[in-house]
């Protein structure tokens, strides 16, 4: 028993490095993709304080507006943009409706009008594209699909999927894109403002009304890439709003409020759970994924209760 | 006035959601008509699944209200309830509509069959389970209120290892092989595992079991890194909804020989396989119902309900695999009506009369011919003592486009299956017990 936790693991990495780093890569997309489902999370917690229960759901209604504007005949390109436009208005909308009404309502509030909001999107997301599953406009978007063989040793294989590619640079070109908005721009000085304290930046003359529309706009853009993403390697259904669960231990790990917290978490539990289940997951039967990330994230928690990037809360008494 | 406002509008909201879990074909029950609810989930992660099952078994029972007036010269009334394959729900679909004369339940969901299944000889009505719920069901002395016909889930498990056998020239040389097992880790996927292990240590291959989450369906890289260490030499699939279509593309990606990839009959739907492109030709899988549209039943189907607008099926999905499952399933649910009526004398019937009515079914060629579906099923007869009747299935495989018959009727290991089926009812009376002796009579 000991030697199959302790050593047999490490001699079969030995034996198969190509399989190995096979592991490697597909933890490396996996934590990639968790990583742009939990930025959405991180968005929308930094810049008002709401953990956002409709981030899965945004991600399955960009998708579905985006290939059903194109099976109506829209061009892929146009399906785009008009996607993005319908999640600028989901965020205006959701400003207007949900978010100004109860400002200064406790958190538990503004996390139970999140979850009205999944039901919400989910009810008129059926009602408007239906219940099935839809294939992803991969080609018409220009996205690569196909695969490299890449042969290594002998008889060894790194199979790497073009779209998997693909998820990782557009995630970086994100996170890059995000962090120059956050850094060098007016309105992103002013959403680290508002982050940090709401009463001082309204002081200072920052709309908080503009500021959670914009954010809300930008965890849109974030949940529209998962959505392409995602439904690229499925399809595009309702069941992928499960796979937003997977950013809660990313979000445990890297903090709430830390971009660099969901790349860095999502990436540690994506090469986690990967290695785990591959290596460890046959000594209990399989399956251990889906709770590996959180023990994975609880372990970090112990040593920094307020995640890997959060920020630490000292309160007087 | 603003309060009022607001209380109004919560309660049309209330209202609005209450009612919407009703779909309502036609509501309340007539005294002049014979009441069928049909358990359907066409939204939530089964959806994909659901939607064609859902509108296959609606479109068949609303084509003989519109062509023959209903069955016996008695309309049917039709209500669905959306279950979202969710076990509570489903039962609060059956509690909420036994009450109005319910025949027969289809709950369309292991996990709701095997809540339902104590119920049914309690409210005495039938639960019709076609081709998945518990497997020892099938045993009519020990559940008497439960069908499985035409299959159950060992029957399939045996198949697949028969024709797996039959690929590799005799299921002697099965010895030293492995075959992967990768299922929905539910109730439904758990099924045929007992089954699979028995035939594993009867025919000396490896069983290597990959399951699948329900939040992990759409994220199975996992388990196909696994299998492509593992390098079996035949995969097979017990998946439903999201499941299915990722692991066919996850299969494509490890470069998996589709040819050895079979899946349960449930894994066969035409989303399914189209979902792997190119890579996904020569996936197989089990299959008890007609592939296509060329039947005149279907026809009718076409003109007496769709092209009425009396349905919400898509004219180009009539034929596909699991539109013609529901109808096939909707198919039973009217000759086991028909029999209950011509055993009875009665034109309305009860949930007991229901329940002798799928005892007698001999749903025979000659049947199927003049329902217009020859070919479409395998003949199929339910016995007091076997209500699923261990029927055989074909393999069809996928050509790119579409599925087409590969394999001939195969007949499941009934010599195998059976005793264990036996023991396994067995075994479930005894720890349900006081489960009830038999005391409904034999049709037969």
């Amino acid at each position: 028993m000991l030697y199959d936790i302790f050593i047999d693991p490490f001699v079969q990495m030995y034996d198969m490095p190509d399989f190995f780093l096979q592991v490697l890569w597909e933890g490396f997309v996996a934590g990639i993709l968790y990583a742009l489902i939990a930025l959405g999370f991180v968005l929308i917690f930094k810049a008002s304080g709401v953990f956002n229960f409709a981030q899965g759901i945004m991600v399955v209604f960009a998708g579905l507006t985006l290939v059903g504007l194109n099976e109506n005949g829209v061009p892929a390109y146009l399906a785009l943009a008009l996607t993005i436009g319908a999640m600028g208005i989901l965020a205006y909308g959701v400003e207007r409706v949900v978010m100004r009404p109860l400002v200064n309502q406790p958190d538990i509030i503004l996390l139970m009008a999140t979850i009205g909001l999944t039901y919400f999107l989910i009810g008129f997301g059926e009602f408007v594209f239906g219940g099935e599953p839809k294939q992803m406009i991969t080609e018409e978007l220009g996205l690569p699909t196909g695969s490299t063989a890449i042969e290594f040793g002998e008889r060894g294989l790194i199979i790497l999927q073009h779209i998997d590619i693909a998820a990782a640079v557009i995630a970086v070109l994100m996170v890059a894109a995000l962090g120059v908005f956050f850094n060098k721009t007016r309105i992103g000085r002013a959403l680290r403002a508002v982050a940090d304290d709401h009463q001082a930046a309204l002081s200072v003359g920052i709309s908080l009304n503009q500021i959670w529309a914009i954010v809300w706009f930008a965890a849109g853009l974030v949940a529209l890439a998962t959505g392409i993403m995602w439904g690229a390697r499925s399809d595009v259904s309702f069941a992928l709003e499960i796979v937003a669960f997977k950013a809660l231990p990313v979000l445990i790990l890297g903090g709430f409020t830390s971009i660099p917290g969901a790349i860095v978490g999502g990436l540690i539990i994506g090469f986690g759970e990967k290695i785990g289940e591959l290596y460890w997951g046959g000594l209990v039967g399989g399956g251990i994924e889906s709770w590996l990330a959180y023990i994975i994230a609880l372990i970090f928690l112990l040593f920094r209760p307020q995640g890997l990037f959060g920020e630490r809360i000292i309160e007087r008494v | 006035m603003k309060r009022i406002k607001q209380i109004a509008l919560g309660t049309a909201v209330a209202l609005g959601v209450g009612i919407s879990g009703l779909a309502t074909t036609t509501v309340a029950q007539a005294e002049d008509s014979n009441y069928v609810p049909l358990l359907t989930y066409r939204t939530g992660p089964f959806a994909a699944s659901g939607i064609h099952i859902a509108n296959g078994m609606h479109d068949y029972l609303k084509m003989l209200n519109e062509r023959d007036g209903g069955i016996g010269g008695v309309k049917l009334e039709l209500e669905e309830c959306e279950t979202g394959y969710n076990a509570q729900k489903g039962v609060e679909c059956y509690e909420a509509t036994k009450g109005k004369g319910a025949l027969v339940y289809n709950p369309y969901s292991t996990g709701i069959t095997l809540q339902l299944i104590p119920k049914a000889g309690v409210d005495k009505i039938p639960v019709l389970s076609m081709g998945y719920g518990l497997s020892a069901a099938a045993v009519g002395s020990t559940f008497p209120w439960v069908f499985n016909v035409p299959d159950t889930y060992w029957d399939g498990a045996s198949v697949v290892i028969k024709y797996i056998g039959e690929q590799e020239g005799g299921l002697d040389n099965l010895k030293g092989k492995k075959i992967g097992y990768i299922f929905l880790d539910a109730g439904y996927g758990r099924e045929p595992i007992p089954l699979l292990e028995q035939l594993a240590e009867k025919y000396g291959f490896e069983l290597l079991q990959y399951p699948v989450g329900v939040k992990e369906m759409q994220n199975q890289s996992s388990q196909w890194l696994n299998v492509r260490r593992d390098r079996p030499d035949y995969m097979v699939m017990w998946g439903w909804g999201a499941m299915n279509p990722t692991a066919i593309k996850e299969a494509v990606k490890i470069r998996f020989p589709m040819d050895k990839f079979i899946g349960v009959w449930w894994s066969a739907g035409d989303d399914d396989a189209a979902a792997g492109g190119e890579g996904a030709k020569g996936y197989k899988a089990m299959n008890f119902s007609g592939v296509g549209s060329d039947f005149p039943a279907l026809d009718d189907i076409k003109k007496h309900v769709i092209d009425a607008g009396l349905s919400s099926t898509d004219a180009g999905s009539i034929g596909g695999t699991l539109y013609n499952r529901g109808v096939l399933n909707s198919v039973i649910i009217a000759e086991g009506i028909r029999t209950a009526q011509e055993l009875t004398g009665k034109k309305v019937i009860t949930g007991a009369d229901m329940r002798m009515g799928l005892e007698a079914l001999d749903l025979d060629e000659a049947r199927l011919k003049e329902l217009g579906l020859a070919g479409f099923a395998h003949p199929m007869k339910v016995t007091c003592d076997d209500h699923a009747g261990s029927h055989p299935v074909f393999i069809q495989e996928w050509d790119g486009k579409q599925w087409r018959q590969a394999s001939g009727w195969i007949e499941p290991m009934t010599d195998i299956v059976r005793p264990l089926l036996e023991a396994a009812a067995a075994e479930y009376a005894q720890k349900n017990a006081p489960w009830p002796e038999r005391t409904e009579p034999c049709p037969n």
